[in-house]
């Protein structure tokens, strides 16, 4: 940021280009991870009538990025999955920054209280997991 | 079923759902989550989990736009986002205490009120409230660019607005859908934000709300990597043709269509839902 002002506006874009950059990116690894996966699998048999719950490489995010370092392909769809969950995450960590660079107490305050619940429940679902 | 003959079919359906879902701003949840449990016989629960990824992905690419045109305003929707990620939290949490019968009737009941929003044009019906001094000092009032110039506007029913978010955080959670037209509902009816605003902002919510139960879903095995992928690509793809061809197609005939179809998945839903009690 070459300007030491900060305003609303300059939130709004750095929000905007955050947000395309995120589904972009997710979109393109759940893309490659497909393609991959249907040239690896194309040929067997599905059942999703009964629910059964992921094995663990697709649930547990240390796992899931085990398994796309891996290259493995299921495991790459959900880095993916993974990346396009962050992206909200990290524009309301963005904001928060931007209201503490505005120096506005009430919204940074407000926007704390929803990156804290967002991280609650990310943290204790992977505990549950 | 190979993964080969599955995938372009949810492909093409969350396409379809994509498409209709940007041109009626309802959102393609509430679309390809009954046509994957009617028609394709998917577990609800794994539509639910692709069904939120996707809402994810189509809502924060549209509000990447309305957010740099300056229509989302990002205060009113950082200050509801409390009360829409509590309640998706509640949402995600009471998924696991209820039967998949009851989750399809309550989806059946959501999709009636879409079916109903999609089928009235949008009339301003303001009645007069006062300004709320809440949205004073949470800084809330502010303008936006139309037709006729910046109008400035200020919020009402702040309180009532908040508490209706929590609600439509928690359907959010509970069905894996963006709960967009309930978000609109609050801010447009409620708090009398003009409607551009409350859909632009309701966009800029709705990526926040998924993701604070997306998180819970994907740890539980919600989300299956071979239902998800599809209908996350398929989702997207759709709404990024919707938002192109949205000026040249007659939105109110798409609108009525919408209504049909999805009055007449809601009451398919409602049937199976209760058809697992008998």
């Amino acid at each position: 940021m070459s300007s030491p002002r900060m305003t609303d506006r300059s939130i709004e874009l750095m929000v905007s280009m955050l947000l395309r950059t995120g589904v972009l990116i997710a979109g393109f690894v759940v893309l490659v991870g497909g393609v991959y996966f249907m040239i690896r699998h194309g040929g067997e048999q599905i059942d999703y009538r009964q629910f059964h719950q992921t094995p663990a490489e697709y649930r547990i995010v240390g796992q899931i990025v085990a398994g796309a370092i891996a290259l493995r392909a299921r495991c790459v769809i959900q880095l993916g999955v993974l990346l396009l969950i962050a992206t909200p995450v990290a524009r309301v960590a963005l904001c928060l920054v931007g209201f503490a660079m505005e120096k506005d107490r009430h919204y940074l305050l407000i926007t704390a209280i929803v990156l804290a619940v967002l991280l609650y429940s990310l943290i204790s679902g992977a505990a549950h997991g | 079923m190979t993964i080969a003959e599955f995938t372009p079919i949810v492909f093409a359906a969350a396409l379809v759902a994509g498409f209709l879902g940007s041109l009626t701003g309802l959102g393609g949840g509430v679309v390809v989550t009954p046509v994957l449990t009617l028609f394709l016989g998917v577990d609800l629960r794994y539509a639910i989990g692709a069904s939120l990824v996707s809402v994810i992905a189509t809502s924060s690419g549209a509000a990447a736009a309305y957010v740099r045109d300056g229509y989302s305003n990002i205060r009113i929707g950082m200050f509801l986002e409390i009360a829409t990620t509590l309640g998706a939290l509640f949402g995600a949490y009471l998924t696991s205490k209820i039967s998949t019968g009851s989750l399809s009737i309550i989806f059946g009941l959501i999709l009636m009120q879409a079916a109903w929003q999609a089928a009235h044009e949008h009339k301003d019906l303001k009645k007069p409230v006062p300004p709320d001094p809440l949205g004073e000092s949470l800084k809330l009032n502010s303008s936006y660019d139309t037709i006729e110039g910046i109008q400035e506007y200020k919020v009402r029913r702040v309180k009532a607005g908040f508490a209706l978010m929590f609600g439509a955080g928690t359907v959010s959670g509970l069905l894996g859908i963006g709960s967009g037209s309930l978000k609109v509902v609050a801010m447009d009816q409620v708090m009398q934000i003009p409607f551009k605003v409350s859909t632009a902002t309701s966009n800029f919510m709705i990526g926040v709300t998924a993701a604070a139960s997306a998180g819970i879903y994907l740890s539980r095995g919600y989300v299956h990597p071979g239902v998800a992928m599809p209908v996350m690509l398929g989702v997207l793809a759709g709404s990024v043709v919707g938002a192109r061809y949205l000026k040249r197609l007659s939105v109110l005939l798409l609108r009525r269509i919408f209504a049909i179809v999805v009055g007449v998945m809601a009451i398919e839903m409602i049937y199976s839902g209760v058809k697992g009690y008998l």
